[in-house]
């Protein structure tokens, strides 16, 4: 997995709320076998407005897409963060998310940011009135700043999560560690609920 | 201390906890599907890595599976794509091997979340997980039942574990008798209705209470099916005799003297007296009317005598947004009556509403009528080939065929339109689905999410009708 340590990057703000992961990545954009290959599908259905967000110029080449609450709510498709990753975003700020894409998210080095609705609301105030505007993401430290540093907000991540992250950890490895304490369950569970297996 | 549903099956399933919270949670029930899984398997064959257990894998071809055509094979499948993940999920199952495999026209084929409770493969007291987030429908029997991510599909082959955090505890309590007409789907509407699509993020939903006891294990599916529209990633159900009753004689349930152990278990998977909820709701089932979504969000969603919401009432401008922007999307005006609303087709079917029972209520209101000749298709599609054949034996086929219904093959279909069966832009439908998301049924198309009844009817009548009030 790709490492996430601090991101400096340009804001895209989406201002809706419940935008579920069937816009993120509409279905007729699932049909493949690889991990790769989604930015073409992502928002496709809204990128069809010349008016939407995305594809405004200024907007271009943004790596933090702001959002609203409940963001990601919906199908558990891990194409959603694939999308928004090769799309060009590394990151998405917003108050609340949905809880499978929320998980999904750090599977794929792609950080999800949890701010206050206040926080977010100033945000979003803020990029449409500064055109460049740049947030700095900061994992290690846990911080969300304005790239001149004169805001900065503090965000909430599980220490587990954020180690893998920091470090680009491959979960799998890092599970199978405990796998004598698996077998060990599983022949617990295997003798007292035989019908399971 | 007392215990939730939701803790015992917690603590039954944990092998490892780390500092800050993070467990280890071992994986009874893996069910595997065509569209969430290439990469999980790509991935385990890359790293050389083994399935831990391979004899917990049930998998199916439901999400792009055509519904017709099943006579020309593998051919009948137009769409390249599609064909290329189903013949994907072959060669991986033949390569890693399963517990169980229906492929793509097999009789008992059929959609991942029907065919599980059907086979007895998902039973109380397990954890069960599947690349899909409507795998909470499987929680209607007391097992810990959850969506999944496909880095989590691959992670669960690998180590038979999930990687997670413990959930809070919410109750939904509805007491009371259902007015005639009015089913389980109105029941799980009017839940989400009340609480909004994130009312139960991060929390586990017990759906409690006499309404949902009277239920049969099939009415018990579709609401917690639609947990997860309630943001809740898992719905459960306590175990009862209705719940023992169905599982009885199942291929993959316990037989003999297991069995007799099994139900000893299972009797213990309830809520203990006084435990804790971090939440509680309740609803009167006797103010439950059937329901009918009107936006692009299953919140969005009023009872059928009511009118299309007027957004000018709405106080708080970022909702207000949210549905202007979603009356433009449908095509409505404010304060339209729901029952003038006039639809194009109409689609019963999906994991919410495939089951035996749905399509015999349907059945019932379609009998010895014809579909209004407005509505360009209806179509009935079974869960499962077994629910097919069934519903065949009953002769419930030729009541919708006679009425001028489509009678399909068993899958996903249009509930997310990644086969051939999907809205044309602008099409209105009545569907028994669980998601009106914008495009969802196919771009451009307009879902309204209702019952199995309510859709027969609208099929029947070209636009919404009260139910109650049918004769």
């Amino acid at each position: 997995m790709e490492k996430f340590t601090v991101l400096n990057g340009l804001v895209a703000p989406l201002d809706r709320a419940n935008v579920d992961t069937d816009q993120i990545i509409p279905k007729q954009y699932l049909a493949s076998i690889k991990r790769t290959g989604f930015g073409e599908g992502c928002f496709a259905a809204w990128r069809r407005d010349p008016e939407f967000v995305l594809n405004q110029p200024r907007y271009q080449g943004a790596q933090i897409l702001l959002a609203r609450k409940n963001f990601g709510c919906g199908s558990s498709r891990e194409h959603a963060p694939w999308a928004l990753r090769d799309f060009g975003f590394r990151a998405v700020i917003a108050p609340s998310f949905g809880d499978i894409f929320f998980s999904n998210c750090y599977k794929n080095g792609f950080l999800p940011v949890v701010l206050s609705e206040a926080d977010v609301d100033r945000l979003f105030y803020d990029a449409a009135s500064f055109p460049g505007f740049r947030l700095v993401i900061d994992l290690e430290s846990q911080t969300v700043s304005t790239a001149d540093g004169s805001k900065k907000m503090p965000f909430e991540v599980d220490p587990f999560r954020k180690y893998c992250l920091l470090n680009g950890l491959d979960e799998i490895g890092l599970t199978l560690r405990h796998a004598d304490k698996i077998r060990a369950f599983e022949d617990r569970r295997r003798a007292q609920f035989p019908w399971y297996f | 201390m007392p215990q939730t549903l939701y803790d015992k099956l917690w603590d039954s399933h944990v092998v490892h906890v780390e500092e800050d919270g993070t467990a280890l949670l071992y994986i009874d029930r893996h069910l595997v599907h065509e569209v969430t899984s290439p990469q999980a398997f790509e991935g385990l064959k890359l790293a050389g890595r083994k399935p831990w257990r391979i004899a917990s894998v049930v998998a199916t071809a439901d999400h792009n599976t055509p519904t017709d055509h099943w006579e020309e094979g593998m051919a009948g499948v137009r769409d390249p794509f599609a064909r290329l993940q189903i013949e994907t999920l072959d060669r991986n199952i033949a390569d890693f091997g399963a517990k169980v495999y229906f492929p793509f026209l097999d009789k008992r084929q059929g959609i991942v979340h029907v065919i599980g409770p059907e086979q007895g493969a998902t039973l109380p007291g397990m954890t069960v997980v599947c690349g899909d987030s409507h795998t909470s429908t499987h929680g209607a029997f007391a097992c810990l039942a959850h969506g999944i991510g496909t880095s989590e599909v691959e992670h669960v082959l690998a180590t038979q574990c999930l990687v997670t955090r413990k959930m809070k505890n919410m109750r939904v309590s509805v007491e009371g008798p259902l007015a005639r007409g009015v089913t389980p789907k109105d029941v799980i509407l009017a839940i989400i209705g009340r609480i909004g699509t994130a009312g139960g993020t991060g929390h586990a939903i017990e759906f409690a209470g006499s309404t949902l006891r009277a239920m049969s294990l099939e009415g018990r599916m579709t609401v917690c099916n639609m947990a997860i529209e309630a943001g809740a990633r898992a719905g459960i159900i306590g175990v009862d005799e209705a719940t023992i009753d169905y599982l009885r004689g199942r291929p993959y349930a316990p037989k003999g003297r297991d069995w007799d152990a099994a139900v000893a278990y299972w009797r213990t998977l309830v809520s203990d007296p006084n435990a804790r909820f971090d939440r509680e709701v309740a609803l009167d089932a006797r103010e439950i009317r059937p329901h009918v979504t009107w936006g692009t969000s299953p919140e969005m969603v009023v009872p059928v005598d009511d009118v299309v919401p007027d957004p000018e009432r709405e106080k708080d401008a970022m909702r207000r947004e949210g549905m202007e922007r979603a009356l433009t999307y449908m095509g409505l005006k404010p304060r339209t009556r729901m029952t003038d609303i006039k639809l194009d087709k109409v689609f019963i079917g999906s994991c919410t509403n495939s089951r035996i029972e749905d399509l015999r209520a349907a059945a019932a209101v379609v009998k010895g009528r014809r579909v209004a000749s407005s509505i360009r298709a209806a179509m009935v599609v079974p869960g499962s080939g077994l629910v097919k054949a069934q519903a065949e034996k009953e002769g419930l086929d030729r009541i919708f065929r006679a009425a001028g219904f489509q009678w399909r093959e068993p899958g996903c279909s249009m509930c997310l339109g990644m086969n051939p069966d999907r809205l044309d832009a602008g099409e209105r439908c009545a569907s028994t689905s669980n998601r009106n998301f914008e495009g969802r049924q196919g771009v451009g198309g307009r879902t309204h999410l209702v019952s199995p009844p309510m859709a027969a009817a609208a099929a029947i009548a070209g636009h919404f009708v009260d139910i109650r009030t049918w004769r």
